[in-house]
Formats: structure tokens, sequence, C-alpha cells
């Protein structure tokens, strides 16, 4: 694929926002994993981050619906399960973007949470900043996000979970 | 349709059934649960094994004639065919006893999946490495509640008893070894149920103990469902899951 071409795709995924989450592009998210195929037909490889995540079929259709508006005709999109989405994945503006709007990002490394009881990580308040938080359920109003309340500025505030 | 799945599709069937009976037996909780937050918590999870059942099945349709797909397996096949656990498809009951199932399973489920991780089964092994994340947070999230509620009130510390009396009768079955599980074992696509019996126990007993609960001997117990023999409530299951599919096979989400 020719080096602009796959620019001008980038482009048009960056406007592609996660339907629970208008905040975050799919790319921010992390979940397109390759641009690839041919000139003709570009394929685009995305993975899921829950299985059971609803938005999926909406982020496809989506994705291809956006291609097609920039004048793509052809695209094929692919999904994958491996390697498995982790939140290490969401880009560093992604984080950013998350928590000017009110949801604390995944905080540290997804790869430490093999055992029965996992301790807690250090959750920042996105309003205040205060790190003395507490969690009020471990599942929140999406499957990727736990449900957390400050107790310094006592509001309440959705958390991306780190797996 | 001709349905005969060999031995190998028959272990995915077996754990894409658990799956999908456990994610339809919880979302009955969709706007029961005890608290808001609960609630949430319990559906969520009902998602994540709604999802995983749907990799899984679609991973089995591969392996089965092209008149198979998830939504066939799901929706058009009888409950002989089905290989969920028992335990799997027994009434919910109260919030105690849902969520001592839970742990049971979750357990049981973090093992194998964790085992699957090195499947020989490229499809598989993808799966479990999606699957082992949710299964690690549901099992943190059960086994709290078994502790909180047995070392809770006087109330809460027997409902969890009465539960876990009647649940244990169904663990049996977990690590019975069938004709399609030894044989997926012996490809190395899944382990043999029987390995993950001390690991098993060595994990529930600790937090049995640490919430107070004192498990049964475990003498005769139920089992069948790898063998697609039910209990009387998997008819009902079937029934409210599948009636809308077979009643207008065409209708289109």
């Amino acid at each position: 694929m020719k080096p602009e071409l796959r620019l001008r795709i980038t482009a048009v995924l960056e406007t592609v926002s996660d339907p629970e989450i208008p905040v975050l592009s799919v790319l921010d998210l992390g979940i397109v994993r390759e641009i690839g195929g041919s000139d003709s037909e570009p394929e685009i490889t995305i993975t899921p981050t829950y299985s059971g995540c609803p938005a999926m079929d909406t982020i496809e259709a989506d994705i291809r619906s956006a291609l097609l508006e920039a004048g793509f005709d052809r695209v094929s999109i692919k999904t994958v399960l491996e390697p498995a989405w982790t939140t290490d994945w969401m880009s560093e503006a992604g984080r950013q973007k998350l928590e000017a709007y009110g949801i604390a990002p995944p905080s540290g490394s997804s790869s430490d949470k093999r055992s029965l009881f996992g301790k807690a990580p250090e959750v920042r308040c996105p309003r205040c900043k205060s790190l003395h938080t507490l969690r009020l359920s471990a599942f929140g109003s999406t499957p990727c996000k736990a449900l957390y309340r400050c107790e310094d500025c006592l509001e309440p505030f959705d958390s991306f979970k780190c797996i | 349709m001709d349905f005969s799945p060999e031995p190998r599709v028959q272990h995915l069937l077996h754990l894409g059934d658990n799956a999908l009976i456990l994610g339809q037996k919880l979302s009955e909780w969709c706007g029961h649960g005890p608290v808001l937050e609960q609630d949430i918590a319990i559906i969520n999870t009902a998602l994540d094994h709604l999802g995983q059942a749907r990799m899984l099945l679609q991973h089995a349709a591969k392996h089965m004639s092209d008149e198979w797909d998830e939504d066939r397996l799901a929706f058009f096949r009888t409950e002989r065919q089905f290989y969920n656990f028992l335990m799997l498809e027994l009434p919910n009951g109260d919030w105690a006893k849902t969520l001592l199932r839970q742990f049971l399973f979750d357990t049981y489920n973090f093992l194998q999946y964790e085992w699957m991780l090195e499947s020989s089964d490229p499809g598989l092994k993808a799966i479990a490495g999606k699957a082992i994340k949710e299964i690690g947070y549901h099992v943190q999230y059960s086994a709290e509640w078994v502790i909180r509620l047995g070392d809770g009130t006087e109330e809460s510390h027997l409902r969890s008893q009465n539960a876990l009396d009647e649940l244990w009768p169904y663990i049996g079955e977990f690590f019975e070894s069938d004709g399609f599980s030894e044989i997926a074992s012996a490809q190395s696509t899944a382990p043999l149920p029987e390995s993950l019996r001390s690991p098993w126990f060595e994990k529930v007993d600790e937090v049995l103990s640490e919430a107070g609960l004192k498990a049964p001997e475990l003498g005769r117990f139920r089992s069948g469902g790898r063998r697609g023999m039910h209990t009387e409530h998997m008819g009902y299951i079937l029934a409210d899951m599948q009636y809308l599919p077979r009643l207008y096979p065409q209708a289109k989400w």
C-alpha cells in the first residue's frame, strides 16, 4: 500500500469514535491493529476490547461508512482476537482525552491482574485530581468501566478498567 | 439438520454452552439486582459470558457443516444437543446462591482457561487469551461476595450455607472425564478435567474458610451435562431463549 494512502486512511480513522465514549477515536482506543490490504481494497484489522462489547458491530459499521464516504469504495474489515486487546494499547492522547472527559484513564499496566484478590490500583479523580478515591462497584455503565467516588470533591466518576 | 459433531467440536460446544446458558440465567437478574450497582455488575458479567459464547460457538461452527452458525447453534439445537454443566442451568435462587454458583464455576473456569492459554488449537488459544482477563475479574467479584455474605449477618450466613449445600452435589461433574474431554486433552486442546480438581479445591477451600462456610462431603453427585442429559430446568430455559427465532426464523435484529 502506498504510504500516502495509508495516511489518508489513518486520517479517516481518526474521525471514527467509540459510540459509548465519543471523545475517543478507534485509534486512541488501540483497537485498530493493522491497515493493510491493497490500494484498490484496503483491509482494516480490528480487535474487540471485551468479548461481549456490544459496540463492536457499530464500530465496524462506522469504520466502513467513514471510509466509503471518503471515497474508498471497497473496504474489508477483519476482526482478530489475538493478541488480546489490553488497556496498554490506549494512546497517551487517548488517556488525556478520557480524563478531560471525566473518565479516569486505566492506571498502571494490565499485566499484573492474575491473582484472586488483585490489589486495587490507584485511581485519580478526573475532576480534582485527588488520589483519595473509593471504588463503589467493580462494574460500571459499560463493560470497560468501574464506578468510583472521590472522597475529596465527593463526585462519583467512571474509571476505565485496567485489563 | 445433521448434527454429529466430532469430539473436539463437542468440547467447543461444551465451553460455548456453559457460557451461553450461564449468560442467559444471569440475564434474569436484569432489573432485579439488590441495588443498582450490583444489578449492573451481574448484567455486565452476563454480557461477558454471552460474548464468550459467541466466540466459542463461531469457532465450533467453523468445524461443522455449512448450515450451522453461531445463531443456529444457540437457537436451533434441542436439549440433548447442549453440553453445559447442570449447575449452570439451575434456578438463580437468591443473591447468595447466584454468587456462590458464580464463585464455584468462575474458579473452575479460570483454571481451565488459564490452561487453554497454551491450547494446541490456535482459535481456542486466542479466545482463552481474551476470556481469561474477564474471568479473572469475575472470580474476584464473586469471591468477595461469598466472603461478605458468608461472614455477614446470621441470615446471610444461613442462606449462603444452604446455597452451598444445595450446589455442592453439582461440582463432581466439573472433574469428570467423558469421551470428548479425554480426546480434547489427548490432543492438548484442553486440560483433563481431573487435573483441575486439586487447584480448584485449594482456591475454593481458602475462600470458604474465610467466609466461615463449610463444604459438605462430596458423595454421590449429579452429572450428565457433558452428555446432553439435563435437569428439568433446561427445557424452560430453551423455551424462553429459543421462542422468538423459532417462531420467526427469518427475523433480523
